[in-house]
């Protein structure tokens, strides 16, 4: 009854401030809208590439190269000025059965480009050489030996159909970091929100009263979960819908399955957010916590693959519960796979939360003794 | 009568610099006890180790015939912050319905109480307005409000007339005359003196001890000043000069 209570209070005072609301239901989907733009913007890179003494062969097939485009120089020194001057983003200069490549490298992506043009280049130049050589081979041979039979029609060019288990060719990065920033999502709002509002409470004296009162300290915390539970479902349906609807992500596993770990792994955020506000004097203390809680979760949630990395670092990887969220949600999403099966990630979770609530209930005797 | 607070020979410290040097107080059911001192004198300790916030070091702190601290006991005492301490975004019926229901008063009694309290502090027509609109006045009376709900046993004030004009400060020292009379305890602290004139008895807290606790007029007498204010400053002087 006073959990219902507490609860009830919290959401409505969520409910009158609009612009928090406004800030955890449109914010994350703004975000998520902009960040696919972004990755999906079509990158075709164009290099321009200038050539001293570069073979006629060699400088036909660099052409050919998709977004090359080669200028050729007579001397060493225009060409270099050219780079220096941002005329050409490379310059190719050949002597003596030797290359010498300068980049501008100021674009990895044109650097790349270029070295792969210059080794296709290279490639065709040695086929072309192997096919004149074969051909001439073919010629001798037909004047040595005319009942020779010609060699056969060259093959065609193999075709490559391409088949996809998840999504379709347009599926880009954005595709793999959106289960993990609907947990980063629902991470950040539930634990900023959650934490500055006891962290008010506490501040205006309304925790003080509270506790002047019978109430029990585990129903306060229980009060706070029931309240940003509900609010975390409506988040995660939100963003998941959002997610379907709005930026076509294929979704393969069970919606609800989403919204389960989501509000889970809410639960944790909260438990995390009230945990941490005890150690904050001020909202902008809580600020601070963004760059030390907040952000390195990202890193270590699986957006950059931990499995090439140092063990200690994945070490750190495990003790964050955004790294099980974002495997749940990865796998539920990406892969269809059944909550039954994530019994490891939502265990890891529920241990999480466990503690935390005690570590919450008993931090409580802070301000009152029973 | 029968005693409601009981402390004895109370000691706490905070990071060993002692606050509490030895309190012994008494408030029996009946009536108003005034408690004044200047800053950091230890009275915020005092009521915190009443309601159990904080644990004394030693001592005993009895309230209403429990060991403080203790939870269910606190449903019996109205209590009244320094800092008005309400939801600012609720109206003001539904902060009065929240501590109401911390108390666990419901259903029909919970409506009866809040349009009493509300009368008692003259806030009726503006129940529905959202606390931010308030004026501070009606803030502190909205908060006194809150601790009246469900008829407590013990009423702990802590200076319940900062920022009230004049005749809603004498309405609410006439509420709790009544309320006195109805066999409540009050405990109030105060930096009002002529308010410590209107309790029934009043002690003087200097540097974490009771110096005086008596009538307000045996004390002007014991001290030979007219005013409870210059007993104030008197015994202040003489806890200065004595250490």
């Amino acid at each position: 009854m006073r959990i219902i209570a507490i609860a009830g209070r919290v959401l409505r005072e969520l409910v009158r401030d609009k612009r928090t609301l406004a800030l955890m239901f449109i914010a994350p989907i703004l975000i998520m809208w902009l960040m696919n733009v972004m990755f999906s913007a079509n990158s075709s890179t164009d290099v321009s590439l200038a050539t001293v003494d570069v073979p006629r062969v060699v400088r036909q097939n660099l052409d050919q190269v998709k977004g090359v485009s080669v200028h050729q120089y007579q001397q060493q020194s225009n060409a270099n000025k050219a780079l220096h001057q941002q005329k050409v983003d490379g310059v190719i200069s050949y002597h003596a059965n030797h290359y010498q490549v300068t980049y501008a490298n100021t674009d990895a992506s044109k650097t790349a480009l270029t070295k792969q043009a210059l080794h296709a280049a290279l490639t065709g130049q040695t086929i072309t050489t192997l096919t004149g050589t074969i051909q001439q081979l073919q010629t001798t041979l037909m004047k040595v030996n005319p009942q020779a039979t010609p060699a056969a029609h060259p093959q065609p060019t193999p075709r490559i159909t391409n088949h996809y288990q998840y999504g379709d060719q347009n599926t880009n990065f954005f595709a793999k970091i959106i289960p993990i920033l609907m947990g980063f999502f629902i991470f950040f709002f539930v634990f900023l929100i959650s934490g500055m509002g006891l962290l008010n409470e506490r501040i205006n004296g309304t925790l003080g009263r509270l506790l002047a009162t019978p109430v029990k300290r585990s129903e306060i915390v229980y009060g706070y979960m029931l309240s940003y539970g509900i609010l975390a479902i409506i988040q995660s349906t939100i963003i998941v819908l959002a997610t379907i609807w709005l930026l076509k992500v294929e979704v393969v596993g069970n919606v609800f399955s989403i919204i389960l770990i989501s509000l889970l792994f809410a639960l944790v955020a909260l438990a995390f957010g009230i945990l941490m506000s005890t150690l904050a004097n001020s909202e902008f203390q809580m600020m601070q916590f963004i760059p030390l809680v907040v952000v390195p979760q990202v890193f270590f949630s699986g957006i950059i693959p931990l499995d090439s990395m140092a063990h200690w670092v994945q070490y750190i990887g495990k003790v964050l519960p955004l790294t099980y969220s974002g495997d749940a949600l990865t796998r539920i999403v990406m892969d269809g796979t059944k909550l039954s099966q994530l019994g490891g990630d939502i265990g890891a979770l529920f241990i999480f939360l466990i503690i935390l609530v005690i570590l919450n209930i008993i931090g409580l005797k802070r301000y009152r003794k029973v | 009568m029968t005693t409601t607070i009981s402390l004895q020979a109370l000691q706490k410290s905070f990071d060993s610099h002692p606050v509490l040097r030895g309190i012994n107080l008494t408030v029996k059911s009946g009536e108003i006890v005034g408690l004044i001192g200047p800053s950091g004198a230890g009275k915020s300790t005092i009521i915190k180790t009443m309601l159990g916030m904080e644990r004394a070091d030693s001592g005993q702190a009895r309230v209403l015939n429990t060991q403080m601290p203790n939870r269910l006991i606190l449903g019996q005492i109205g209590y009244m912050a320094q800092t008005d301490a309400l939801y600012e975004s609720l109206t003001g019926r539904e902060n009065l319905t929240f501590f109401g229901r911390m108390k666990l008063i419901s259903g029909t009694q919970l409506k009866a109480e809040i349009t009493h309290v509300s009368q008692v502090v003259d806030l009726t027509d503006d129940l529905d307005k959202r606390v931010a609109g308030y004026s501070g006045g009606m803030k502190r009376r909205l908060s006194l409000a809150i601790a009246l709900l469900g008829h407590p046993k013990l009423l702990i004030l802590d200076e319940p007339t900062v920022g009230i004009d004049p005749a809603l400060r004498r309405q609410v020292w006439h509420e709790l005359g009544i309320l006195r009379d109805q066999g409540c305890s009050i405990l109030v602290t105060t930096h009002v003196m002529s308010e410590a004139e209107l309790t029934d008895r009043v002690a003087l807290l200097i540097g974490g001890r009771i110096t005086a606790f008596d009538h307000p007029q045996k004390l002007e007498q014991a001290y030979g000043v007219p005013t409870i204010e210059d007993v104030f400053l008197k015994a202040e002087k003489e806890a200065t000069t004595c250490e």
